[in-house]
């Protein structure tokens, strides 16, 4: 039962951070129409930046650096590429920001090399203990903060005329164009926010336990992807609970895996695409996405 | 005329190649021909129909995997059932496709992009069943490769033949059938492209409503092509098996699968020659580098800490694609036809589509 509760815990903390990520995705399909492969990469970047600046300027600041940095890279693809790309399909925009992951994780592995990256946070390996229950510092610091962030992002997204903006760019792009709505700045914006939310997510994958940021970290960010489509990629609610599904799922078929030995070793990487994969066969646009009808 | 002619120089150039390039060209040739068979088939499914799939690498690996399984003889721990090796191809394009069919509940009903991360799913499964599913696969060493016999003669190195004083060893034998194969699998990919289903394809790509007000069944023509495209990928699979000689897990990743995308746009989305061309840049563009990594600036010999040839031809190709969309719409294939036209001074249609002037069946 303590096993139980210790992995359900760390699972959901997990799963926040996977939402994170999977909410800047999410973010960048409503306003531009791009399913974005180079997410993992941004994720990468933003963690490079930490990784390498923290011992020269601190953690704080090399934590705000690569935020800043993360979103300057999420702007500059938007700015240069995506907006340039005069191409007919989505799925070809798709397929350009394939090739973009390419070039970055390429250029940013080779950096890495075989080293593995600590961030230099401040929490270590300490443990809390609650009752019977012990969980790494670290995972309370992550729910919270990506609790506080998704909080923030819902409300902006609520209440603020950049969110009202996106909402209604989701909506109707054409629409909100004639009202008055710069399109350009708010798929610039939306890009920015979608590279700090992955550089904040970015620093939660790369703590205890984890032992920091090296090639490996791009596959921990693709977990994300299966967290954005399981919930519908047009809904926000949907990369909450999708995160949160996947980082649960995880961490349970990790934890239980001498239990679970008949499906082989490292069930629980591949866990969440099997759910992904059960979850679309019963529906096919997500837990909350909108299903697609047309009027002809 | 000229087009015969030219038909005909390349059919001498292919033929004459074994008897004059050396291994490393003969194997690198080999490669960008399973890249072929396989890009062809990704283009039928993204090119063609509008959808993405990032699991290709995964049906290659069902490809390579099954010939070996049928192929081989049993031993010790690993399986295998010993069946004449054409038989054994031929089952595992049939697997293959057994395998994109169970995936087509999905594929069938998932447009564009949303099928990409859905495909996701296949690489992480696939890589997982590879590595665990010993008795099958061999786990992480692989299993080695039964060489093909056809009607009595062995696509290996032995028994030896030597043919105009050129020892023909099993790279020199296996150019031939590979030939074979792009071949066949490039005519019939053309007669799918430019007959009734190939406008079906088409018309979903551009507008999904459309088409379905057409009458075209929407969902099961997207399961049919990501069936067909598996297939493609399991020919592909097949060959490359036999070229490598040995199956290794961690090359079906996902690597391998945004290589067969980058193929496509580079090449030129939605038609047989634009996938050819594509193959043929992506596969041997890292072999040229690393064969001149001396010669070339920036590019540093592997494992001496600079830019490894391996990697600057991901960066280069990650760049092409870029590129290619904002610069190049119908990739290098639109290339050629537009400096053919400035050549003759005629004005071609922009041909993202395959030529609208073929026969109609």
């Amino acid at each position: 039962m303590i096993t139980f509760l210790e992995l359900l815990v760390n699972g959901i903390s997990v799963g926040a951070v996977y939402a994170l990520i999977a909410l800047g995705f999410v973010v960048i399909f409503k306003a531009t129409e791009v399913v974005n492969f180079a997410h993992a990469s941004l994720l990468l970047a933003g963690g490079f930046v930490v990784a390498k600046l923290h011992p020269s300027i601190g953690f704080w600041a090399a934590l705000a650096a690569g935020i800043g940095g993360a979103a300057l890279v999420g702007a500059l693809i938007e700015f240069l590429i995506i907006r340039r790309a005069n191409v007919a399909g989505h799925s070809v925009l798709a397929i350009v920001t394939i090739g973009v992951d390419i070039l970055l994780v390429t250029e940013l592995t080779r950096q890495i090399g075989t080293d593995v990256l600590a961030l230099g946070d401040p929490w270590g390996d300490r443990v809390l203990h609650l009752g019977p229950i012990s969980i790494a510092e670290t995972r309370v610091v992550a729910l919270a903060v990506a609790a506080l962030l998704i909080t923030a992002f819902l409300l902006a997204f609520k209440y603020t005329g950049w969110g009202v903006a996106m909402r209604a760019t989701a909506e109707d792009a054409e629409t909100a164009a004639l009202m008055g709505i710069r399109l350009g700045r708010v798929s610039l914006g939306a890009w920015a926010v979608a590279g700090a939310l992955a550089a904040v997510a970015a620093l939660f994958l790369c703590v205890f336990p984890t032992p920091g940021l090296d090639r490996g970290t791009t596959f921990a960010a693709m977990k994300a992807f299966p967290a954005a489509i399981l919930g519908g990629l047009d809904s926000t609610t949907g990369a909450l609970v999708g995160g949160l599904i996947v980082g649960v799922t995880e961490a349970m078929m990790s934890g239980y895996q001498n239990e679970l030995a008949f499906l082989g070793r490292g069930i629980g990487d591949v866990a969440p695409f099997l759910v992904m994969t059960v979850i679309l066969l019963i529906r096919p646009a997500g837990l909350f996405g909108t299903r697609e009808l047309s009027r002809v | 005329m000229s087009r015969v002619i030219l038909w005909a120089a390349g059919a001498v150039l292919a033929v004459a190649v074994p008897f004059y390039l050396e291994g490393f060209w003969l194997q690198a040739g080999l490669f960008a021909m399973a890249a072929c068979v396989g890009a062809i088939g990704i283009n039928l499914l993204t090119g063609a129909t509008g959808q993405l799939s990032l699991g290709h690498a995964f049906f290659l690996a069902i490809g390579a995997y099954a010939y070996v399984y049928f192929a081989a003889e049993p031993e010790g721990d690993l399986g295998g059932l010993g069946l004449p090796t054409p038989l054994a191809a031929l089952l595992a394009l049939v697997a293959a496709g057994l395998a994109g069919g169970a995936f087509s509940p999905i594929a069938g009903r998932l447009r564009g992009a949303y099928l990409g991360i859905a495909t996701l799913a296949l690489i992480y499964l696939g890589q997982h069943l590879l590595f665990n599913a010993e008795p099958l696969t061999g786990g992480y060493n692989g299993r080695a490769v039964p060489p093909m016999e056809l009607f009595g003669f062995v696509f290996a190195d032995t028994p030896e033949l030597v043919i105009f004083n050129v020892p023909f060893g099993a790279l020199e034998r296996l150019w031939f059938l590979g030939l074979a194969v792009v071949l066949v699998a490039a005519w019939f990919a053309r007669g799918v492209l430019r007959g009734r289903p190939g406008r079906a394809m088409n018309t979903i790509r551009d507008h999904e409503i459309a088409a379905a007000v057409i009458g075209v069944p929407v969902g099961r023509y997207r399961a049919g092509v990501f069936v067909l495209s598996s297939m493609y990928a399991g020919a592909a699979g097949v060959l490359l098996a036999l070229v490598f000689q040995q199956t290794v897990p961690e090359y079906f990743g996902i690597l391998l699968s945004l290589d067969y995308l980058a193929m496509i746009v580079i090449g030129g989305l939605g038609s047989v020659a634009g996938a050819v061309i594509g193959a043929i840049f992506v596969s041997l563009l890292p072999q040229l580098l690393t064969r001149y990594s001396e010669a070339l600036p920036l590019v540093a010999e592997p494992g001496s800490g600079g830019v490894s040839p391996a990697e600057a031809a991901r960066i280069l190709y990650g760049a092409a694609v870029v590129a290619v969309v904002l610069f190049l719409p119908g990739g290098l294939l639109g290339l050629a036809a537009r400096i053919r036209a400035t050549v003759t001074r005629r004005v071609p249609p922009p041909s993202l589509t395959p030529s609208p002037d073929s026969p109609r069946s």
